[in-house]
């Protein structure tokens, strides 16, 4: 039965390469997606000036020259090559600023996603697959917390145990957790009913490995989505504490602590308060537009 | 219906219990709450004394059956500052809180789903990617920095409105613009998908068939049918908008609540802090439950048995 069928051309390499998988799949989707691209170059270029800020930035963040305080950006009149995007009101390079101030961003985005995604998956999974009392317990401690406003609550906890960096992670990552487990509670409701995990359960397998091996692997997608949401909204609520002066201690470079020094010079150095708040704004908008690429590209109903 | 009500009453309260203990909690979480609300210069006599006069040298459990039993009764103590009840100095700045609020509540729904709308009605034109635009941008910048950048526009370089403070309309308008910019975004996206989504819809075609006019069509028939999410947001965000006023009322020295609260932290007057954050969070739970009855007043098809 070699024989072909007369007439029909035998397939092209095209042709026959299916994506090994759906991840495949999804990676190409995302990759042919422009906004989503832009994202991804802004996300990366952002990570880079995070990782490598000693080597991008022309001068030390914190060095003050209160004989060059306030001077505008190089292509305003009294602007110098030396201050591109000028200084602040002690001399500090507003450039060098904005590039370490990456890295408060970066660490806090990411921190609060390990910790929040952490949790929150944990918990959904938990909750969706156990049901019964783990479910109730779960649902009502996500209600208490729904039920508060999150800034407040940020700011509360800021209050009480003192700023820094580690406090303003933990407080930001303590309001985060409940919208993963919102998504994959869901989710795993629905996916403990299908075949594979019957046959898991009567094949004898224990839980954990159910949980990990067969569930987990299928929330994956969705909570990769939120996480990277998730980033966005931490990158912003780190910068609002800072800019309440709830966030970093004033001598680490951070964008919201660089709005919050600028505020008062908004009448004469309008630059001290747009480039900070520009740069959060392309950053979070970098992370978001990746985001909704994620999301459409892992998107089972979406087109190969 | 009744019993749906109640059920989600009692669900309510349990929240509200839980936000108390939350708030217990919080206080506690360093240990020595006496130490975190005496000024860092206080020597350790004087921290003793406060300790003891507030009560925190009891056992946790009395401590904390004393707190949920004032807290019912909306009593959460003096304010160490002002030496007034904490609460009453919260709900005094509730009405500007709702002012600024409720405004931006007005921009959110007359800016946000019109152009959601006519976002949809008219895709790929520049009414549609300038309404994407500036969707992504209000998703993305932060709500403070908007305000800066609005009082640097129109207060400092135009000179049409006060920079800061409350008084007649002027006053009002570039905080709510800040405060309603994030949500009138997010309005704006959900508003567009969920007409994309109608209009496609099969008795979309037979409207049209009918010979209905555009307006009819689109808002009859479209808007009608794409109107269940947009509410539920719309519920979502009137919270958002209470919470985010902390923000927002701290860079245009509004005097609400959420400027109280930030002064409060400042001042170690926990007493304040703990009432604003009850305060806030019954809003939020009353708000919810609202919603969730608005639901079924708009969709005869949901059903609460």
């Amino acid at each position: 039965m070699a024989t072909a069928v007369k007439g029909a051309a035998p397939p092209t390499a095209d042709e026959v390469a299916i994506p090994r998988s759906q991840r495949t799949a999804a990676l190409r989707r995302l990759a042919r997606d422009p906004t989503a691209m832009i994202g991804a170059v802004i996300v990366v270029i952002v990570a880079l000036c995070a990782i490598f800020a000693p080597l991008l930035a022309r001068t030390d963040p914190n060095a003050q020259d209160l004989s060059s305080t306030l001077v505008p950006p190089m292509w305003i009149a009294g602007g110098t090559h030396a201050h591109l995007l000028g200084t602040d009101n002690l001399g500090r390079d507003l450039l060098a600023r904005i590039i370490w101030g990456s890295r408060v961003s970066a660490i806090v985005g990411i921190s609060v996603v390990a910790i929040g995604g952490t949790i929150g998956v944990t918990a959904g999974l938990l909750a969706g697959y156990r049901r019964g009392w783990v479910d109730a317990v779960i649902a009502r401690i996500t209600d208490v917390q729904l039920a508060f406003p999150l800034v407040l609550l940020a700011v509360a906890i800021v209050a009480v145990v003192g700023p820094g960096l580690g406090t303003v992670i933990a407080a930001i990552g303590l309001t985060s957790w409940v919208q993963y487990v919102r998504v994959v509670r869901a989710e795993t409701m629905s996916l403990r009913e299908r075949e594979f995990v019957t046959a898991a359960v009567a094949a004898g397998a224990a839980s954990t490995r159910i949980l990990g091996r067969h569930l987990l692997p299928n929330v994956a997608s969705a909570a990769i989505v939120l996480g990277t949401f998730e980033i966005a909204r931490a990158i912003v609520l780190e910068s609002s504490l800072s800019f309440l002066g709830l966030g970093v201690p004033p001598t680490t470079p951070s964008w919201g602590g660089m709005l919050a020094d600028g505020r008062q010079y908004l009448d004469t150095a309008w630059w001290t308060a747009l480039f900070p708040g520009l740069a959060i704004m392309i950053g979070v908008m970098g992370v978001n537009l990746l985001g909704d690429g994620l999301r459409d590209a892992l998107d089972p109903s979406a087109p190969p | 219906m009744a019993g749906y009500l109640a059920r989600r009453a009692v669900g309510a309260l349990w929240a509200l219990i839980g936000v108390a203990t939350f708030v217990f909690l919080i206080l506690h979480l360093t240990g020595d709450p006496a130490a975190v609300m005496m000024p860092p210069e206080a020597s350790a006599a004087e921290i003793a004394a406060f300790r003891h006069a507030q009560g925190f040298d009891r056992p946790l459990i009395e401590q904390f059956g004393s707190f949920v039993a004032s807290a019912a009764r909306g009593d959460l103590g003096l304010s160490l500052r002002h030496q007034e009840p904490a609460m009453a100095l919260a709900l005094e700045r509730l009405p500007a809180t709702i002012e600024l609020a409720g405004s931006a509540f007005l921009i959110v729904v007359l800016v946000g789903v019109p152009a959601g709308v006519l976002s949809a009605l008219r895709p790929r034109t520049w009414i549609d990617y300038a309404a994407r635009v500036i969707a992504l941008v209000g998703q993305s910048a932060p709500t403070y920095w908007i305000g800066l950048m609005l009082i640097l526009l129109f207060a400092v370089r135009l000179g049409w409105t006060p920079a800061s403070g409350i008084g007649g309309w002027r006053n009002l308008i570039l905080p709510a613009a800040t405060l309603g910019f994030f949500s009138t975004a997010k309005l704006m996206r959900l508003t567009r998908s969920a007409m994309l989504e109608v209009l496609s819809a099969d008795y979309m075609r037979t409207a049209r068939a009918k010979g209905l006019s555009f307006a009819r069509v689109s808002l009859g028939h479209g808007l009608r049918n794409a109107w269940l999410p947009i509410v539920t947001q719309l519920g979502v965000e009137l919270g958002t908008l209470l919470s985010g006023a902390i923000i927002t009322e701290t860079v245009f020295a509004w005097p609400g609540v959420g400027r109280l609260a930030v002064q409060a932290v400042f001042e170690r007057d926990f007493p304040v802090v703990e009432s604003v954050v009850l305060l806030a969070a019954t809003i939020f739970v009353l708000l919810n439950l609202v919603v969730d009855l608005l639901y079924a007043v708009l969709d005869p098809r949901i059903r609460y048995a």
